[in-house]
């Protein structure tokens, strides 16, 4: 009797590593068995667990788009034991993955309308894979804009991308925290230039991705530009463990955000029990 | 009448033997005298079932080890390149013929719920799965209820036989089983001889006479609002779950409590993936790579508990609480804590205060 255990991670190989900070790395993983990789299939926001055997597990969000399909791409911050592995690992080595996993970005219905990026630090890795999609579907939408904060100049992922989303179509706004030497960006926390740059809502989407204070600050900002809480979506992240709704811990109320999430509409968010 | 047998006291050793040839048998019986601790263990010749005193721990185990390993792994170097390796991976099930002799109504209606998540979900547990559809539940009418025991609360009952394959039944002189599934009575049928008439119908009052008793004063299902609109009210958790001490023994007995942890056990080049039984009373429960911790208090934590279990469940699944009523929580609780209290308070002093 072979049947679909969930718990069975599927082998993969790291093929390319890219340190985006002194905190945060890319890896790039192929699945081992080439037929699996092949059938791979998966939707912007899905997560994915990574196993370092004889470590654990730990929840990254496939942040490579699906519309490009030559490895799958996850940015670890160093947090945990499992992250603190998978940053000491090498370009060969071996690690588990169970994915795709949760929901996803309902991109459909996102379709000819002008979107809105809010980003801060690593949770720009959920933003990238559903920005890279609408680039790589960019006749489908309509303005791509986003604005991309960090700590410090030296505290943004991708930057090495920046020029091609330019060219593929989408207007980027970064920010950092506090004044730094020689940055010609705009300087102040995501929500402010947010406000500062006041998006109109009038058929816009907002993405929302970051830390819990900067998403708060955020949602509160939109709300003061006018967006409707139909028109925002956010991810959230809570401990995991198994990642398929049954080990019981990353529940808010009812739902779980692991297979109810991790995207949720600020409308839904709204009827969920505050507990985040 | 088919599909029953009557088994008298000092036969019941003999049946045990019979089913243990088939069967992993596992029954209530004495773990220590002195403390009177009765959990299941395992039946071999010669060890006595503990049927008329209720046991401390539930048979949860059997279906879901308190430690299981899902798969074991080894890193295997690569010969020609010892700075390669690959990663063997290797499931393990255990899943022979199982039957949990004995158990209470509470203690077999507890996987209901684990039904519900393991099996009916969006993902199957293939582990719990394969130990399910191999068990089957010999389930005492319950005789032997307490003060804490609120099995008539939470719509169950000391005769309810969800979830069993077969009623023993306790009448004079012995107990009458009754096949309850198509195994259930396959197996009673090829285990004895029928009860005369006599046992048949004393088995058969047994049943209607505790079927009628009430275990437990007040309904308490219904509170899945009431606990949304208590929710953000800190002042009452605070009240209720002060004495805590977030030991974690109220999970750890409760029948329905599924909730586990997966870790890594490794040692040189090879370990396992291990699940083990975790709980929501825990700081670590939640508390995130980063440092947050949704559930920083045990005001959050018990309230997820008694949410988990009279709210969120219900709403999830068709009104069904995942409480069983057992009464394990409150009387191993060290400092006294009533589930039954807190879940009807808070309706009363909502109603109190609107």
């Amino acid at each position: 009797m072979t049947e679909l255990n969930p718990y069975r991670p599927e082998m993969a190989t790291v093929i390319e590593i890219v340190e985006e900070t002194h905190n945060i790395r890319t890896l790039r993983v192929l699945l081992n068995d080439p037929e699996k990789m092949k059938a791979f299939s998966f939707q912007p926001g899905q997560v994915g667990q990574l196993s370092v055997f004889g470590y654990g597990e730990s929840t990254f969000v496939i942040n490579s788009p699906p519309t490009r399909r030559d490895y799958l791409q996850f940015s670890i911050m160093q947090a945990g034991e499992v992250a603190g592995r998978l940053h000491q690992l090498n370009v060969g080595d071996q690690i588990g993955v169970r994915a795709p996993l949760g929901n996803y970005f309902p991109y459909e219905n996102m379709k000819g309308r002008d979107i809105l990026f809010v980003g801060g630090g690593i949770a720009m890795a959920p933003l990238r894979t559903l920005l890279l999609f609408m680039l790589d579907n960019r006749k489908d939408y309509g303005d791509i804009t986003l604005i991309y904060g960090a700590r410090t100049p030296n505290d943004f992922c991708y930057t090495y991308e920046f020029d091609d989303w330019k060219k593929a179509g989408a207007s980027l706004i970064l920010t950092v925290d506090n004044e730094a030497p020689d940055w010609p960006h705009r300087v102040g926390v995501v929500p402010k230039v947010l406000a500062e740059e006041a998006p109109n809502p009038k058929n816009r989407i907002a993405v929302t991705c970051g830390p819990p204070i900067m998403i708060k600050f955020a949602l509160a900002a939109l709300k003061q530009l006018g967006y409707a809480d139909e028109q925002i979506y956010t991810t959230l992240e809570k401990r995991m463990k198994c990642g398929i709704g049954i080990c019981g811990r990353c529940n808010i109320g009812e739902k779980y955000v692991c297979i109810d999430g991790p995207v949720f509409s600020c409308a839904q968010l709204s009827a969920m029990l505050p507990e985040l | 009448m088919s599909g029953k047998i009557f088994v008298a006291h000092d036969a019941l050793s003999g049946l045990l033997d019979d089913l243990s040839k088939k069967f992993k048998v596992w029954i209530p019986q004495m773990m220590d005298q002195a403390s009177g601790h009765i959990a299941f263990g395992v039946y071999a010749p010669g060890k006595k079932p503990e049927l008329t005193r209720r046991s401390r721990l539930s048979p949860k185990k059997i279906l879901f080890p308190s430690m299981d390993t899902l798969f074991k792994f080894t890193y295997v170097k690569d010969p020609k390149d010892p700075v390669r390796y690959t990663i063997d991976l290797k499931e393990s099930f255990d899943n022979g013929p199982t039957l949990v002799f004995g158990a209470r109504p509470c203690d077999t209606r507890g996987f209901q719920t684990f039904d519900q998540v393991f099996l009916k979900g969006q993902y199957k547990d293939v582990y719990y799965e394969r130990r399910r559809q191999n068990t089957l539940f010999a389930t005492l009418v319950c005789q032997d209820s307490d003060t804490a025991c609120f099995c008539s609360s939470v719509g169950s009952g000391p005769a309810d036989m969800t979830g069993s394959d077969m009623a023993v039944i306790p009448i004079e002189g012995g107990y009458v089983i009754e096949g309850l599934t198509d195994a259930g009575r396959k197996l009673v049928e090829t285990s004895g001889s029928a009860p005369s008439p006599e046992q048949a119908a004393a088995a058969e009052q047994m049943k209607r006479n505790t079927a009628a008793l009430k275990i437990g004063e007040d309904d308490l299902t219904g509170y899945a609002d009431d606990l949304t609109r208590r929710f953000t009210d800190m002042d009452f958790w605070r009240e209720q779950v002060s004495p805590c001490i977030t030991c974690g023994v109220c999970t750890w007995v409760c029948p329905t409590c599924y909730c586990f942890s997966i870790t890594d056990e490794a040692s040189g080049m090879s370990g396992e993936r291990m699940r083990s039984w975790d709980s929501c009373m825990f700081y670590l429960y939640t508390l995130e790579a980063r440092g947050h911790n949704p559930r920083p208090t045990k005001m959050e934590r018990y309230r997820n508990r008694v949410g988990h279990k009279f709210s969120y469940f219900p709403k999830k699944y068709d009104g069904m609480v995942s409480c069983c009523g057992c009464g394990r929580c409150i009387r191993t609780c060290p400092v006294s804590i009533d589930i039954r209290k807190v879940v009807k308070e808070l309706k009363e002093t909502a109603d109190d205060r609107a």
